[in-house]
């Protein structure tokens, strides 16, 4: 037991060594990881379900698999899912009150993969109510806190995945990136976070946002897991019309650990010197790093990706307007009585619905309505093609960009009260959401923030052409190798859970 | 109907089409069944389900829009119509806005008196059928008064596609004769049952009426709740008196929906909702857009079958068959087919309707098995056609003939043979035949002979039945006269 | 969209949301500040600009008319709020 508990903060492809070479049992894995689950939890509240029963029965199946001579990519390894994720059998909230009774019927593509590959599903994250957020205050189930220190948010929409792998309650979380819900909780967790190409993994059983932007990605703490979990994840599924039949290669044997060759594009509209003085050094010092790599640093320019914001303030929600209308009070989930059935459904979504939530499938109903449509939904279309156009520009003389993948480190609770400030988070992870383009956050350092005593980790975000997942986890992996920033700081959780 | 006034009818249809499963899922598609049963996350609207379109419901409103004469898109997209209802799972439609698969084309129909006309088309596309609710607690089962509903969503999600006309038609019986010309084509083609009474076949009429020369159109009122082609028809017939008598008296049309009732022979207003419809159609993201090729296209073209107006077309120009006649035959496609293997068989067009309309048709009713599979095979029934051509049997020996036939009692020459059937026209045999029936009815002889010309019938009959139908009947009757005028 | 106003209570209507006068007031203010922010679109030429609505391209991805298992009714129904037999119930409705 002891071996295991300390292969639990060990990377999710050693865990699968371990288990794949017989030298521990996936059912040890998962005993220990739900023992420090139990113990963790207190202080960072990752899961709003945790599926020990399931888990279990999942190990038992791989320790046969195993003993039958299989060898599995993901043996034993500790899995965290985003609740907005379909696992039959098990509650799938997505953090709101209408679906907090739901159990899935079915399994979502992307978890079934997952565990054809011998992933543990440990539980079920938080997060943002229907992943609209970036800091999961928006879940109407619970309190997620950032494992790095306690009062901070651990970042959104994914955040529950991201704060579960840093405070090693899993090897690997799930989770879903929208407008940059997998990047900036990786990034305010000090993990990696990467959103492959929209369309890579399916999103058949992911609970819609915005489908046009919505993909499933990894939360992991080595790049090489990130690797991993998209090679087993990835590629066509016929119960998704959007997932692309473009063949995967896999990822995880292209990892290199130098960077010779390849041009890396600074964006210049995309100036870290705004984002103060310790943020701003931290971003030279990891362009530099990249440099030192072996990479060709050239200038690109994204003059559209400005509109970024305005832009997925639009599309985002007239989509999820329309994807959230099922949510009725007749079939499954929350119902609120009402005089007829059109009180019945205000009355539901009244009450089984947030303040965010709300918000969004507002602006949308608006942007798509009558004598609106043209002016908001169309023009937010066409900027759309504006901001993919840019990175096809910018790509024609770049390999890989480079930039931040947050404004800020972690912020305190309750700091962002205003929505807009809020939304504005997302302004370096917008754009390659917009133009469906894979994107990768991946830690390059601390800063000391001036109204706290941790250390908050910071994420470089690193984005590649429409399909390049290979190349783009290949330099993250070169970039993490040379710098392992995860190394210099112990999750305050981890300590006091010890 | 006023003569002053023209009716301006255009009908929209939605079809239900005929594949093994829904349209964006793998459940069963069929009328009925357990409610509840054909039910999956995809068509129950269940949080993270995804559509697929079903490629055969594709060919499907491809070949429709093909045999139609439509231009079919070669760039097509599903769209999001959005408005909460409690049988639509997922609270939006999945339809077709402004890129619908056909546009354009007609369909040919006919009238009683075998004209042809056609109805040009505006659009065909592809959606998404509803679940079913019942409605409880109200008195007839109507939603008005109800207490509450209860739903079945085994036809959530079946394919169905919307045609609609443009406003072509100028009479009620030109609405149902487009009807049933769409109905006939759709069968022929295989995509739908077409079944008004299992909701296959869902229809809503736009009428307006205008002074007869006026080229502009007057306010529309848009009619639903109509259950059968007799409901269309009356339903129709009785909008158009109700709009002509407001517009006699001064009065204006309100556009608005109105509902057929079928127990009181009117249509009642239906209006519910104050405020105009907002769908909000978008594009739907969870699907991709069709493209269908030139070459696609060509394909379907040329794998049609012969459509019923060209059949029509066929029958009545070519075969000068009447178009009631024509109509039977391409309501019943095995009769039709029988039919076209008797032609292939060197008979005439006249004869063989006749004799497959006529006697074929009523011993299928009498005996319950269909003409083409009873025993009179088509090379039957042509040799008892050659047999009446050749004169070597009378018409009346023809049914007898063809009876026998039905029964199995072998082929039309052996039996002609075996029973002595053969036509009589020589004198020598006759005379002794026709002066046995003048002996034998004395009294209908003095009737002629009195001036009642038209008892000569009967007597032809006599003799007729007396050679068990063999004798020549234009032999028998010149023999008769003869005699009678002689004596 | 020069103008920014948005009829919140039109909207909650379409979306079927109850909303308290205090909510409409403040969600009124709320999306219209960021309808405020969202009118910087407006700088941008989109004239000959072609819509994205997907951004990978792409087309005729369909199934085989191929039955699969449905779901089995008694675990549908069981998650039902409100169910009476093999239906879902649902509370009168009014109009169409």
């Amino acid at each position: 037991m002891p071996a295991s508990n300390e292969l639990l903060e060990r990377s999710a492809a050693e865990i699968a060594a371990a288990v794949n070479e017989r030298r521990v049992s996936a059912a040890e894995v998962t005993r220990a990881t739900l023992e420090r689950v139990v113990a963790t939890e207190p202080n960072v509240g990752a899961y709003l379900t945790v599926l020990a029963e399931a888990a279990l029965a999942e190990a038992a199946s791989v320790d046969r698999r195993v003993a039958q001579g299989e060898r599995l990519p993901l043996a034993g390894v500790p899995l965290a899912v985003k609740d907005n994720m379909c696992l039959t059998g098990s509650r799938t909230t997505c953090g709101s009150k209408i679906l907090e009774q739901w159990i899935a019927p079915y399994t979502s593509t992307a978890v079934a993969r997952m565990l054809a590959a011998g992933a543990i599903p440990i539980g079920k994250t938080n997060c943002d109510e229907f992943a609209m957020g970036s800091s999961c205050e928006n879940s109407a189930l619970g309190i997620t806190r950032n494992p790095y220190d306690l009062l901070r948010v651990p970042g959104g929409s994914s955040g529950g995945s991201a704060a579960a792998v840093a405070a090693f309650e899993a090897a690997i979380g799930l989770g879903s990136d929208t407008g940059g819900s997998i990047r900036e909780p990786g990034a305010f967790c000090g993990v990696v976070g990467f959103k492959p190409t929209y369309g890579r993994v399916s999103r058949y059983g992911l609970i819609a946002f915005a489908s046009s932007l919505d993909q499933i990605g990894p939360l992991t703490r080595t790049v090489e897991d990130a690797a991993l979990t998209y090679d087993a994840m990835a590629g066509f599924d016929p119960m998704d019309a959007t997932s692309v039949q473009e063949p995967v290669e896999p990822a995880a044997p292209a990892l290199r650990d130098d960077l010779h060759g390849l041009r890396v594009g600074i964006v210049r509209e995309f100036d870290p010197g705004a984002l103060g003085g310790a943020m701003d050094a931290l971003y030279r010092a990891a362009y530099a790093g990249l440099e030192r790599l072996g990479a060709e640093l050239v200038e690109v320019s994204l003059p559209t990706a400005e509109y970024g914001v305005a832009t997925y303030y639009l599309i985002a929600p007239a989509e999820c307007s329309s994807n959230l209308a099922r949510f009725d009070g007749v079939r499954y989930g929350l119902r609120v009585a009402g005089r007829d059935v059109r009180g019945m459904y205000d009355a539901t979504r009244a009450a089984g619905f947030g303040e965010e939530v709300k918000r969004r499938i507002l602006i949308g109903t608006h942007a798509l309505s009558s004598g609106y449509y043209d002016a908001y939904y169309v023009r937010a279309q066409k900027a759309r093609t504006l901001i993919a156009d840019d990175f096809r520009g910018a790509f024609a003389s770049c390999d890989l960009i480079a930039c931040p993948a947050a404004s800020c480190p972690a912020f305190r609770f309750g700091a962002k009260s205003d929505p807009y400030s809020m939304y504005l988070m997302d302004y370096y992870t917008i754009p390659m959401s917009l133009a469906g383009l894979p994107a990768i956050s991946v830690p390059c350092g601390w800063v000391q923030p001036p109204d706290g005593n941790e250390p908050l980790p910071i994420g470089l975000q690193l984005c590649g052409p429409l399909f390049a997942e290979r190349l783009l986890l290949g330099a993250a992996h070169a970039y993490e190798r040379a710098t392992n920033h995860r190394a210099t700081h112990a999750p305050l959780a981890q300590r006091l859970t010890a | 109907m006023n003569e002053r006034y023209e009716p301006v009818i255009g009908i929209e249809c939605h079809v239900e089409l005929k594949t093994a499963t829904k349209m964006f899922c793998g459940c069963c598609n069929e009328f009925g069944g357990e409610p509840n049963t054909k039910i999956c996350p995809v068509c129950l609207g269940l949080p993270g389900a995804l559509p697929v379109p079903n490629r055969r419901a594709i060919e499907h409103i491809v070949t429709v829009g093909v045999a139609f004469g439509s231009t079919i898109a070669e760039f097509s997209k599903f769209d999001r119509k959005n408005y909460f209802y409690p049988d639509m799972p997922k609270d939006y439609q999945i339809s077709q806005y402004d890129m619908p698969v056909a546009a354009g084309g007609s369909v040919k129909y006919w009238t009683e008196d075998g004209e042809l006309r056609e109805c040009r088309l505006t659009r065909v596309h592809l959606e998404e059928d509803t679940g079913k609710s019942t409605h409880a607690g109200s008195t007839d089962g109507r939603i008005a008064g109800s207490e509450y509903s209860l739903i079945d969503f085994n036809r959530a999600g079946v394919p169905l596609m919307e045609c609609v006309s443009e406003p072509d038609l100028r009479s009620a019986q030109e609405a149902v004769a487009y009807l049933e010309a769409l109905r006939r084509t759709l069968l022929a083609l295989g995509v739908s049952d077409v079944k008004m009474e299992e909701g296959s076949l869902r229809c809503d009429a736009n009428v307006s009426v205008r002074p007869v020369g006026s080229s502009s159109y007057g306010t529309k009122t848009e009619i639903k709740n109509m259950n059968s082609f007799r409901s269309v028809e009356r339903a129709i017939a009785s909008e158009v008196a109700r709009q002509i008598a407001i517009v006699e008296s001064g009065g204006r049309i309100e556009q608005e929906t109105r509902g057929w009732d079928e127990i009181n022979g009117v249509t009642h207003s239906m209006r519910s909702k104050e405020e105009a419809h907002d769908y909000r159609y978008f594009p739907d993201p969870d699907l991709v857009p069709l493209e269908i090729s030139p070459a696609e296209v060509r394909r379907v073209t040329q794998t049609l079958p012969e459509l019923p107006a060209q059949r029509f077309e066929r029958y009545t120009a070519r075969y000068s068959i009447a178009p009631r006649q024509t109509a039977q035959l391409i309501d019943n496609p095995a009769l039709a087919g029988y039919f076209e293997r008797v032609l292939a068989l060197g008979a005439r067009p006249a004869q063989a309707i006749n004799f497959v309309l006529g006697d074929l048709s009523r011993l299928a009713n009498e005996t319950g098995v269909a003409v083409a599979e009873s025993a009179v095979t088509p090379e039957y029934l042509s040799g008892v056609i050659a047999l009446v051509e050749d004169r070597r049997i009378t018409s009346k020996v023809a049914k007898d003939v063809l009876a026998r036939c039905w029964h199995g009692e072998g082929a039309p020459a052996a039996i002609v043979e075996r029973e002595g059937l053969a036509r009589q026209s020589d004198t020598g045999a006759l005379v002794p035949l026709v002066d046995q029936m003048l002996a034998a009815h004395p009294a209908v002889v003095a009737d002629y002979r009195a001036g009642k010309q038209n008892v000569l019938g009967f007597l032809v009959g006599q003799v007729m039945k007396a050679s068990r139908g063999t004798a020549d009947p234009v032999v028998v009757k010149e023999l008769l006269n003869e005699r009678l005028s002689s004596g | 969209m020069s103008d920014p106003i948005i009829d919140i209570r039109y909207v909650a209507k379409l979306a079927q949301i109850a909303l308290t006068d205090e909510e409409i007031e403040r969600f009124g203010a709320q999306l219209g500040d960021l309808l405020q922010h969202v009118a910087a679109l407006e700088r941008l030429d989109t004239e000959r600009v072609a819509a994205t609505a997907q951004v990978v391209e792409s087309r005729n991805i369909l199934r085989d008319d191929v039955a699969r298992p449905s779901l089995d009714r008694e675990t549908v129904l069981a998650q039902a709020p409100q169910r009476q037999g093999k239906f879902f119930r649902v509370p009168r409705i009014i109009g169409e």
